[in-house]
């Protein structure tokens, strides 16, 4: 029976990442999961509001939360409180609002009451990352939609910051994470352990200091390159676009520099399981994994939007 | 030879307010470099994270506020889930930040970045930036 779960995309699988959520609903449909997009959802603020005195910046993350409950009223979803995320970002920060009104009933209620027009937050949604339902659906299911051998291909798993830290929103060991490394293993892939998989990229430093952003880039990389990686994976669009686009000022200061590809993961399940290659967007990532896709024999040689 | 350092009532305000604004126990940080030796941004720093920690708790009010660390940490939370403390810097980084931010001032103007580069950049990379460096 398929699976029915509240989603939320979040701004940039709308705009930047759209190959990750186009390859995220995709893999999903092929395990049973439907992805239901949340009904009017707003940006949940990217980032946690992390002084004692600011509870403004955690109505955004609620307000999402509370369309959660809808969805159960609404009939679109049967008795689901789960709410998937695919952006670490927005994972982050939507379940440390969670937890921040869980934890004290009194700013949930501040918050009720200053967004009076809406219902009550009840406080029984519970944030989930993709990778966490994968993981608790068994990585043998994903096993088993595996049409295509990709045991040529080395991958370094990257995790970054969001869905690690803080301890009280880990999805896995916060020092020592296995679970994209798991769910890599179990599609075919070889995989290797970069030392600098849990080293933040930089962040939204980018902004304001590109040049420091790459220089993390340039340590991230060259980690898994080291480690024998062919390509590296992630679930965050920010770390996304420090890895890969910021590559480009990695080559312009050092020229030897070797580039790398910076996949998402639902990418490499999409590869994995054999889906037409419109829905994986290659052609929206900075450095093109086709070239070395091909080469390995996993893509037709002229291929989709080229 | 021990070295006396008198606290001026400035100064004991000044920690009282970082303390009250990021939610941490500021004086109860031991130096033991932790945070700085996995801090990611600590290269791109003026001030190390500890050495944030320590003048904070003697409120060198104006070292820090003037300083590029501030600015540059990423709110990783690296330091948070490694010190033996369990203190937040990325809290206590905030806090700092927001004293200045409450100012009515702005660190960075999202105008002044090329058009080119901001339409190359991620949506989440933008807010953050919003968030975390204006007011
Ligand atoms: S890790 Fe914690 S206790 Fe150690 S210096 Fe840093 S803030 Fe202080
Ligand atoms: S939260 Fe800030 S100070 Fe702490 S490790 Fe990360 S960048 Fe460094």
């Amino acid at each position: 029976m398929t699976m029915k779960l509240p989603y939320y995309p979040g701004c940039t699988l709308k705009t930047k990442a759209k190959n990750f959520e186009s390859s995220a609903l995709e893999v999903a449909k092929s395990l049973d999961i439907e992805l239901i997009e949340l009904p009017r959802w707003n940006c949940c603020g990217v980032v946690s509001s992390i002084v004692s005195d600011n509870l403004i910046e955690h109505l955004a993350p609620i307000r999402n939360l509370i369309r959660v409950q809808e969805m159960n009223e609404h009939g679109l979803v049967e008795n689901e409180n789960r709410l998937v995320a695919l952006c670490s970002m927005c994972f982050n920060v939507l379940k440390r609002s969670n937890l921040r009104v869980k934890e004290n009933p009194d700013d949930m209620q501040t918050i009720n009451d200053f967004m009076y027009k809406e219902e009550d937050y009840e406080g029984k949604v519970e944030v989930i990352h993709l990778l966490e339902i994968l993981r608790d659906m068994g990585f043998d299911k994903v096993k088993e939609k595996v049409k295509k051998d990709i045991s040529s291909l080395t991958i370094a798993p990257y995790y970054g910051c969001m869905l690690l830290r803080p301890k009280s929103i880990a999805i896995d060991n916060t020092e020592d994470p296995k679970i994209e490394k798991d769910l890599m293993m179990a599609l075919g892939a070889r995989t290797v352990e970069n030392p600098f998989r849990k080293m933040c990229c930089g962040g939204h430093q980018t902004v304001q200091d590109k040049y420091a952003v790459a220089r993390n880039t340039h340590t991230i990389i060259n980690g898994a390159r080291k480690a024998g990686a062919d390509m590296m994976i992630t679930s965050c669009p920010l770390c996304a676009f420090n890895l890969d686009n910021r590559q480009k000022l990695v080559k312009e200061a050092h020229p030897e520099f070797e580039h790398m590809p910076v996949l998402y993961f639902t990418q490499v399940m999409a590869l994995a399981f054999g889906i037409d290659e419109k829905y994986m967007g290659f052609e929206d990532n900075y450095i093109d994994p086709r070239p070395l896709l091909r080469e390995k024999g996993l893509l037709k040689a002229v291929s989709h939007k080229e | 030879m021990s070295k006396i350092v008198k606290i001026t009532k400035e100064a004991a305000e000044f920690l009282n307010k970082i303390e009250e604004l990021s939610g941490e126990k500021i004086t109860s940080c031991i130096q033991c470099g932790i945070c700085s030796s996995s801090c990611p941004m600590v290269n791109e720093m003026d001030l190390m994270p500890s050495q944030i920690m320590s003048m904070t708790i003697l409120g060198q009010k104006e070292e820090i506020l003037e300083s590029k660390s501030i600015w540059i940490c990423a709110s990783c939370f690296n330091c948070k889930v490694r010190c033996p403390r369990e203190l937040d810097l990325a809290k206590v980084a905030e806090a700092l930040r927001q004293v200045v931010l409450r100012t009515a001032t702005d660190k960075i103007n999202i105008n002044d970045i090329p058009e080119d580069e901001i339409m190359e950049l991620p949506q989440i990379a933008i807010v953050a930036a919003c968030r975390r460096l204006t007011n």
